[in-house]
This record gives C-alpha cells, structure tokens and sequence, in this order.
C-alpha cells in the first residue's frame, strides 16, 4: 500500500508541475488577477507532495518490503537500519526521487518566502523550475519508476554496495544534491530574469542565499566525499580526479565563480550578463555532471547496455534545459542594459579576474574527463589521470590563490597599485618567509608544492587582514564569513602541499612480532585474528605503533568479508597526530606467512578537511549575515510604516 | 556591443559539441573488455605446479613446441566457466590442444568442476595468487588465448566463449600455423 501511495503522490506532483508551468505562463500572457497567488500555492503543494512519494519510499526500504523490486535489488533485511534507510537513496531509482523531493522543495520555498523579487519575474522562475521538475517526474514515472512491484517477492534483497555502508556515506548524497539542486534555484532565476528583462540587483540579492547555501552544501559533499575516498578505499590518496569527483568538482568551480560575480551584480551592479550566464552554467554543469556519472557513459560498465532509453531521455531533458536556457541567452541577453563599468585594477577587476580563472580550471576539468569519451570516438582507448590534471589545474589554481589574496584588499571600482602593494607587505613577506622555509628545511619537493606552501601562508595572512584596524565585534557577520572562507582555502592549500610535499609511504612484508619502521615510526605486527560485524567478517590486524619516545598506541586496520553481496573492503586505520596522520592498511597474506602492510605517514593532511569545513563555515556565517541584514532591514521599514 | 552579440551565441555553440559528444559515447556500441597489451608478445616465463589429479602442470615452454595452442584462464568457482565448457569440448573435439590455469583454487575443487563439466584440458597448472594471470594481462575469468607454436600471444578472449566465437577461434588457431 505504501508503495502505491507513493507513486499516486508522484503522479499528483507531476501533474501539479505541469498545472504550475501552464499558470505561470497564462500569468506571464495577461495579468490573471491573484494569478501570482495561485502559482506560488501550486508550487507548494507540489514540493510536499514530491516530499511524501520520498517518505513513501524511506518506508517501505525500512520496512524491507521486498515485493518492491527497488527494495529488493538494492536492500537486504540484514542490514542495519542506517543503510536501510539510506539505501531508500543508495540506487539510481531513488537518488532520482531524492532529486526531484529537493528541487520541488526548493521551488515550495522560493515560492513560500521570496518578498523581494518582481511579482512577474518570480512567475517566470516559478515556471522555470516547474519545468525543470516536469522532465524528471516524466524520467522517473516511464523510465525509472522506484515504487515498481516484483512478482512474486523474493524471499530477501541483494544487498547494498558494501563500499557505501559507511554512516558518513548514507549522508553524502542528500548533501552533494541539496548543493546541486539550489543551484536549480539559481538557473530558474536566470531564466525567470531573461523572459521578464529584470536583470538587476534584485534579482542578484534574491540569488544570493540559493547560490551560497548551494555553494555551502556542495563544500561540505565535495569534503566529506573526499574524506571518506581517502579512509574507505585503502589508497592513502585525498582526490583523484575520477569522473565522479570531477562531476561533484565543476558545478562547485561555476558555483564559486557564481557566488563572487552576485556579489558584484547585487552590490555594484556590474557583470550584468556574466551573471545570468554563469547561473545557467552552474545548474547545467550539476545536471550534466550527476547524469553522465549516473548513465555510466564514463565510469560504470553496465548502466547503458542494460537500458539505453534512460541515457536518452536524460540527455533529451539535458538539452531541452541547458539548450533551451543558453538559446534564451542568446536571443535576449543583448536587450539586457549594460551594467555599471568599473576600472580594470579595482575590486571588480579582482573578481574578473577570479571569475575568468576559474572558468578556465573548469574548462580544463571539463575537457578533462570528456576526453576519454572524444578519443574513442576515434578509436583509441585512454583514461585521463592526475598527471594531466595537476599540470594543467595546479599552475592556474595557484595564480587564482595569490589574486584571492589581493583581491578584497582592493578598493570598490578603482584603486591604486601602489597602495595595493603596500597592503599586501605583509602577506607577501609571510609568502616569501614561509617559501624560504620550505625550501631550505624542508628538501627537494617539487615547484608546485613549494609555490603552494608559500601561497598558503601569504593567503593565510591576507585573508585575515580585511579585519585589521576594525572594531572586531562590529564587523559585520559576512566579512567574518568571507575572511574565514578564504583563510580555509589557506589551510586546504596547505594541507594539500604539505602531504603532497612530505609523504612518506613503506609497503612491506612482515611477519608477526617482526618491528618495521617509516618516518620516525615503528610499528610492531602483534598479531592478526578474525572479528565478526553485523553483516560481515574480518580479519583485523593488531599494530603497536610508537613514535619516537611516546608511548605506543593500537591500530587495527581490516580486510572486511561482506556477504551481500559479496565484497571485500580494506578498512584502513588511522591515527591522527598534531602534525599529520599515520595511516595503516593490511594487505593479502604471503606464501611465506608474511603479511603484506602498507603504511604511510601524511604530514598535515587533516588540513585539508579542516580547510574544507572552514569554507563552508565560512559560507554559512555570510548567508546568515545576509539574511540577518535583510531581516533586521525589514523590521526597521516595518517599524517606519507604523 | 552590437557586433558582439554573436558572442552570446558561443555558449549554446560549446554546448552542441558536448552534447554531439555525448550523444556519440552514448549510441556507439559499446566496446568495454579489457584487451591485454600482452597481445603479439611472447608468454611471459612461469612454471606452474599441477592442481588436477593425474594431469601435469604448465609451463611457458609447453607453448614453444611448433604447434598452436589455446591457453584457457578459468577456476571452479566461476559460473561463466562452466557455461564456456560445452565450446571448450567442442575445440578439444575438433583437435585442438587445450591448456589451462586454474585461478584460487583447490584441487578437490578442479576435480569436482572437470568430473561434472568435462575436462577438455591437456595440462593445467596453479596459479593461486592470481600472478600469471596478472602477468599475462588478464582481468579475469574465464578468458583464452591463442598461443602460436613459438609462444607468442597472437589472440585474446574476454569473457566466455559463446558457440558462435568457436569457428573465429579455429581460425585464429589456423592463422597461427
């Protein structure tokens, strides 16, 4: 029954979709009176009906109601609770679902809330992101319907990707699409503008919030993704630009150029058209992103043999949005005023600047992982690697460091260069100290590395500078979340450079009892026995680990035995000290009895995700500062009116 | 501004191209077995101790002796192996001299698999760790390869083989004299 329920509300939210579509447009047409009324209710209504086909669908994967085939390919009653839960989203049917919740969601919102928008141009966004979840109601409902019945049940479910039994796992993907999907909010916005003609500061003020609560969810997805990559699959390594990691990568890098290019639209009202057009980059670049990792055009094996009208229709829904929006571009974004000009050295110019680099690292990311896709169209087989990218984005990534660092130290619309430079005395000379030390201290690692730490430091100091000579308690609350952003790209940076600088790694043989040393550790196998989970077996290695002259410490590193289905996962074991983290994983028993071990020791690595969660900090404290500017600036016209 | 109004137009112009990429990767019949570079090359040298009762093991000199041969990567537990064991009769049938590596297995286990599913193999040698196999390039089981009578690789089989590969695979046992 609840299955059932389920697709009915599904049903309804689609036919309520297109009812919005066709209102707005009636609406847009010849003024309706209250027609704006009726639009936002619709929009409502639909997002909470969208939301409980979701619930539905949680249900009954808790319920392991394996008659629902979905339940039964992806689930098992064994499974603990979490992943039953989160398995509702662990498959291409639900993840589908969970998009769509979000973006009706998203669109209830816009309409319940939004005050500052013209009412015809928030019509016109209402129809947009109707339309957007039109397509994939219609995707979900003929091409992967999730609430579909197996007959007869079998008796229990295949089991979940034991790759994917990870709690942080289970909240990936909600994180990664709530990023993702307020970025639909943005594109509607784009959209809405471009059909009424109200390019402004309104409607970059009232992008805003979607674009940096996007921005936030995705750093927070992108970090924790890569955390998680780094412990659960046994690779010692943080990133690898593996399609999936790029698809997750380049909607952040549009988002990010995004999230700077607003600030100058709503503030200074410059980058008129590069707004819109970004916006309906940044939503096409999630969408084009999640479906081709999701139609296993580049990575999986199976997905398109097995089925090729989803890859169809998915691309058929791709280019009627992105190619609908970039047309509507086209034909009306030279009707849109020009914007206030600025002088090319000035704080607008710094964020150009900012824009147009990352443009370009998104382009090389691009290129990047469609390359494989482009060669084999001309017969040759190749997979494109770190060693292209690092190349290619790493130079890039750094000049955009050193202008993020000058950039909010320059004046709005023109400053002097001179006056630049003396402001950034300081960050320069912490760039040069901490270079030098590297350089002299540290041995031979590399150019990028050595650039890296030294820009981490300079950023580092002058991210911070813009609170100098104020009254901290004062400053307001988004300068707060600007500087800590950029001071977490310090630290990420520096993590970054320093792991890659310093890493030491040692695979071994050893036997039990037998002392084996890497970086100043010495690490004694004391023995190896079986463990027993709820829905696997191990066997887990006991390491006594010291270093130096402290006192040793246990890891216990496992190869994981999973039954359903049946998987093994190396489950590495990590320790985590001031400077760094020891990482220990334990390999396949030899011949001679010996156990294969292979250990590394990651200088300052924790940075990396330490920088992470201080950009999305960061993020977060200037959405709030913004709405609670907003907010207080209501309350002040509220009180002037009475 | 106006004569860079075309400008405007770049956007949905690099869209197309991705989307004519896509649309490619997407209707092209998809080719995703992993070939092995080991191809037109010489076996690597291995010595491979018996598994089966009564059948010797496998060396790479066993390849070196003028005739062709099929060399068949396969183990018990693999259920696309025992589907491949009909065509591998047939080829044996038809005079072909069949070798065979054993992946992680035992030998009650190869004993039990060859008694119910035939046993079209001359020699079959062990290779539990999976290093020959590595070795030789390939990425799983069951696959053939057709070893001229010098040693060399001269072809690959990913994968079971269908009734419909035995007479490419008599061919290429053909060519190889």
């Amino acid at each position: 029954m609840t299955a059932e329920t389920g697709l009915a509300a599904l049903w309804l939210a689609a036919a309520l979709a297109a009812l919005q579509v066709f209102l707005a447009t009636l609406v847009l047409r010849r003024s309706v009176a209250g027609g704006a009324t009726a639009v936002r209710a619709v929009a409502i209504v639909q997002g909470a009906l969208a939301a409980a086909a979701m619930v539905a669908l949680i249900a009954v994967f808790l319920a392991s109601d394996m008659s629902v085939a979905l339940v039964a390919a992806n689930s098992h009653s064994m499974k603990p609770w979490l992943y039953k839960f989160a398995g509702a989203w662990g498959n291409h049917e639900g993840s589908m679902l969970l998009w769509v919740t979000i973006l009706g969601l998203a669109g209830a919102a816009v309409a319940r809330f939004e005050q500052r928008l013209a009412e015809r141009t928030l019509v016109a966004t209402l129809a947009a992101q109707a339309a957007i979840a039109l397509g994939f109601y219609a995707f979900l409902l003929f091409a992967s319907n999730p609430f579909a019945r197996l007959q007869p049940a079998p008796a229990d479910g295949a089991g979940l990707n034991p790759l994917l039994q990870d709690p942080g796992l289970a909240f990936h993907p909600p994180t990664l699409y709530a990023g993702y999907v307020g970025l639909s909010v943005a594109f509607s916005f784009a959209v809405g503008t471009l059909v009424t003609r109200d390019v402004g500061p309104a409607f970059a003020r009232a992008m805003r919030p979607w674009v940096l609560g996007a921005w936030v969810f995705l750093t927070l997805g992108i970090t924790a993704g890569s955390y998680w990559a780094y412990y659960e699959l046994g690779w010692g390594g943080w990133w690898f630009w593996d399609p999936v990691e790029n698809a997750s990568l380049m909607p952040w890098l549009a988002a990010t150029a995004l999230l700077h290019s607003v600030t100058v639209l709503a503030t200074r009202d410059g980058l008129r058209a590069w707004t819109v057009m970004l916006a309906v980059v940044a939503f096409s670049m999630s969408m084009i992103g999640t479906f081709l990792v999701r139609s296993g055009i580049l990575t999986s094996v199976h997905a398109f043999a097995v089925d090729p009208t989803r890859g169809t229709f998915i691309l058929a829904l791709l280019v009627l949005y992105i190619g609908g929006a970039l047309a509507l571009f086209g034909a009306r974004v030279g009707t849109v005023r020009q914007g206030k000009l600025f002088e090319p050295f000035s704080r607008e110019g710094s964020l150009v600047a900012n824009n147009l680099l990352l443009t370009v690292i998104l382009g090389i990311v691009l290129i990047g992982t469609f390359y494989p896709i482009v060669a084999g169209a001309f017969g040759t087989q190749l997979s494109v690697g770190p060693p292209f990218f690092d190349k290619a984005a790493g130079p890039i990534a750094l000049i955009l460091v050193a202008v993020m660092a000058a950039g909010p130290l320059m004046r709005w619309r023109r400053d002097d260069a001179g006056e630049v430079l003396g402001r950034l005395f300081a960050p320069i000379g912490a760039a040069l100290f901490a270079g030098a030390g590297a350089f002299v201290l540290g041995g031979p690692i590399g150019v990028l590395p050595l650039a890296g730490i030294a820009l981490a430091a300079g950023l580092a100091v002058a991210s911070v500078a813009p609170l100098t000579k104020r009254n901290l308690a004062r400053a307001p609350l988004h300068l707060w979340g600007m500087v800590i952003a950029h001071l977490g790209v310090a630290v990420a940076l520096a993590g970054m450079a320093a792991s890659t600088a310093w890493t030491q790694e040692a695979l071994l043989a050893v036997g039990v009892g037998d002392p084996a040393r890497v970086a100043g550790f010495t690490v004694r196998l004391e023995g190896v026995r079986p463990v027993v989970g709820q829905n696997w077996t191990a066997l887990e290695g006991r390491l006594s680990v010291t270093r130096g002259d402290a006192a040793p410490y246990v890891l216990r590193p496992q190869v994981r035995y999973f039954t359903q289905p049946v998987t093994t996962t190396n489950e590495s074991a990590i320790a985590t000290h001031v400077d760094g983290q020891f990482y220990a994983v334990l390999g396949a028993l030899g011949d001679d009895g010996r156990w294969q071990l292979r250990l590394w020791w990651k200088p300052f690595v924790t940075l990396i995700w330490a920088g992470g969660a201080l950009i999305a900090i960061g993020g977060a404290l200037s959405l709030v500062g913004h709405q609670y500017r907003l907010f207080r600036q209501g309350r002040r016209r509220a009180e002037g009116d009475a | 501004m106006t004569n860079r109004r075309w400008l405007m137009w770049l956007p949905l112009c690099a869209f197309g191209v991705v989307v004519a990429v896509v649309a490619w990767g997407l209707w092209r019949p998809a080719d995703r077995t992993v070939r092995s570079a080991m191809v037109g090359k010489p076996l690597p040298d291995f010595t491979l101790a018996p598994i089966a009762p009564g059948k010797p093991g496998l060396s790479s000199a066993d390849f070196r002796r003028g005739q062709p041969r099929l060399l068949n990567v396969f183990a018990s537990w693999c259920v696309p192996c025992i589907a491949e064991a009909p065509q591998l009769m047939t080829l044996k049938a038809a005079g072909v001299p069949i070798d065979a590596i054993a992946i992680k297995d035992t030998p009650q286990d190869i004993g039990n698999f060859l008694h119910r599913n035939g046993d079209p193999y001359a020699r079959i040698g062990s290779d539990v760790h999976s290093r020959v196999q590595l070795a030789l390039g390939s990425s799983g089981v069951p696959e053939t390869f057709v070893v001229d009578g010098r040693g060399i690789i001269v072809a690959q089989h990913v994968g079971d083989i269908r009734a419909d590969d035995v007479p490419g695979i008599l061919r290429a046992l053909a060519d190889a004299k």
